[in-house]
């Protein structure tokens, strides 16, 4: 029997659609408010960025390095041996526009997409969503928006240091273990490599920042029912955040322009 | 000062509230009663905007409410004060955070005018030098306690208690009652409590009205509810299994 969504799930996935539709509304209207919760965006800063510097560091590094192994074969056996010093520009373009953002992206959603919806989704099962409301802060402003600012500002500021990072590892790899000139390495690199390259993985990165915390925030305000409510919550938000991620990063590859010339 | 006037509220196809009429007097103490379940707490939370009805109409001060969105809705909720049913303390900030909450949105108190408030709040409700704690190391009528203080710091017109003795032992419930009452001479404050628990009702309320089938189907002074001829409200205040309100 051939596949036809129901429609039922059709009208679920549209009404889904339409609440984080309102939310991104209503966050960007408080975004651009004037009074903003100071308090909470720096603290969201230290938690988004400074506390998944640790792991966003290694996770490049491992991706520097496995990127820069696989590209090494690759090279070796399909162009021949000795062109292994053109690796350079492979390794850097392909780390800082795809598999850095990509794996920043969804390590932060897996720490911090997480921890955003326990947290939200706490406060609304012991009613301190609405005591903040009765308190005069709408909780939109309060919580969301100083979220979503923060992982549009850190996520691609950790998306550069990881693709410094993951470079670092490739060229380590590349030229300290397997034993390619360095010379011709790094020349290689800064001849291809555009500057363009890494502006495209961190316009991702923060397109990415923005669906981790609406994600985030989103599945922890819709939070019902105790604890198992507050489970189902962060489980939904890593597993939608990181499917969204790597459905934008195709169209996003495909709509932003492959090269602008920028050295 | 507080007018519902046949208030509805469904969830899906479950209605809850299914024409709620009551008044409520300024700087009286209304009890609402009724059994767990019966949307007691329904009918607090529209009265601070948190939940909008489907029908009727709620009036603070002359003023239709239940409309109301934004900047005028947050005029309306500057009146009011709530103690929730666990609390509701935020528990990423301590407890003199908490307290000035409220203030810090509210009023335009200088910090170190709110610090004296947030201290004089606390020790209201019998509470000194708990400022630098965090909710987690308070126990439950503690954490009643501070969220008492938080609703009280910004002079609230109307107080909101939702079960205020509910999760606490019967000699804190007392104290709660006694701080209902104080905050009603001293501060004035028009109070509406809902619970289930006679021995407060008693001990705080001018007037019992009993929520039941989604209206509101007695009302009067705590003697009157006490003598009152309607075998469901006897059976309520009794306490007892068997009668017209079926629990199973």
């Amino acid at each position: 029997m051939p596949f036809f969504p129901r429609p039922r799930h059709t009208i679920m996935f549209l009404e889904q659609l339409g609440e984080v539709g309102i939310l991104v509304g209503r966050t960007l209207r408080n975004i651009f408010r004037r009074r903003w919760e100071r308090g909470m965006l720096i603290q969201q800063l230290e938690e988004i960025g400074v506390r998944s510097l640790p792991v966003v560091l290694l996770t490049a590094a491992f991706g520097g390095l496995v990127f820069g192994l696989q590209t090494y074969i690759g090279f070796h056996r399909y162009i021949g041996p000795g062109s292994e010093v053109y690796t350079g520009p492979i390794i850097s373009l392909g780390l800082s526009k795809e598999l850095i953002p990509l794996l920043v992206a969804v390590m932060v959603s897996g720490r911090v997409g997480s921890a955003m919806a326990a947290q939200i989704g706490t406060m609304k099962i012991t009613e301190q969503i609405d005591a903040l409301f009765s308190l005069g802060a709408d909780p939109v402003r309060y919580l969301v928006a100083p979220r979503t600012v923060a992982s549009v500002v850190m996520v691609p500021c950790l998306t550069m240091v990881g693709d410094l990072m993951g470079m670092v590892a490739g060229y380590f790899y590349i030229v300290i273990a397997m034993g390619v000139n360095r010379h011709v390495y790094l020349q290689n690199t800064m001849l291809y490599l555009e500057l363009w390259d890494v502006a495209t993985g961190l316009i991702k990165a923060a397109v990415f920042g923005a669906v981790i915390a609406i994600i985030g925030c989103w599945q922890g305000l819709k939070t019902r029912g105790g604890a198992e409510g507050v489970g189902r919550a962060t489980t939904r938000t890593v597993v939608i955040s990181s499917i969204t991620i790597l459905i934008l990063n195709f169209f996003l590859s495909k709509a932003l322009p492959a090269s602008l010339g920028l050295k | 000062m507080i007018k519902i006037v046949g208030l509805h509220k469904s969830f899906g196809s479950t209605p809850v509230l299914r024409g709620v009429d009551l008044e409520v007097r300024r700087g009286e103490t209304m009890v609402v009663i009724g059994q767990s379940g019966s949307g007691k707490s329904v009918l607090i939370k529209h009265l601070i905007g948190l939940l909008k009805p489907d029908r009727g109409e709620i009036y603070v001060d002359g003023i239709e409410i239940s409309r109301l969105r934004g900047d005028a809705l947050q005029k309306v909720t500057r009146k009011f004060g709530m103690l929730f049913q666990g609390a509701a303390l935020f528990d990423s900030l301590t407890v003199g955070q908490n307290v000035r909450f409220g203030l810090e949105r509210y009023t335009s108190y200088t910090s170190d005018e709110m610090d004296r408030i947030v201290a004089d709040c606390l020790a209201k409700v019998g509470l000194r030098g708990v400022e630098r704690l965090m909710p987690h190391e308070l126990s439950g009528g503690m954490k009643k306690r501070v969220g008492l203080a938080r609703a009280i710091a910004y002079s609230p017109d109307i107080m909101l208690y939702d079960e205020p003795s509910t999760g606490i032992d019967p000699i804190r419930a007392d104290a709660i009652n006694d701080l209902i009452n104080v905050m009603k001479t001293e501060l004035r404050v028009t109070s509406v409590v809902i619970t289930h628990d006679m021995v407060s009702s008693y001990k705080v309320a001018d007037r019992i009205a009993m929520l039941y089938d989604g209206r509101i189907i007695e009302i009067g002074t705590p003697r009157e509810i006490q003598n009152s001829g309607n075998p469901v409200v006897q059976q309520f205040i009794r306490g007892e299994a068997e009668g017209p309100i079926k629990i199973f």
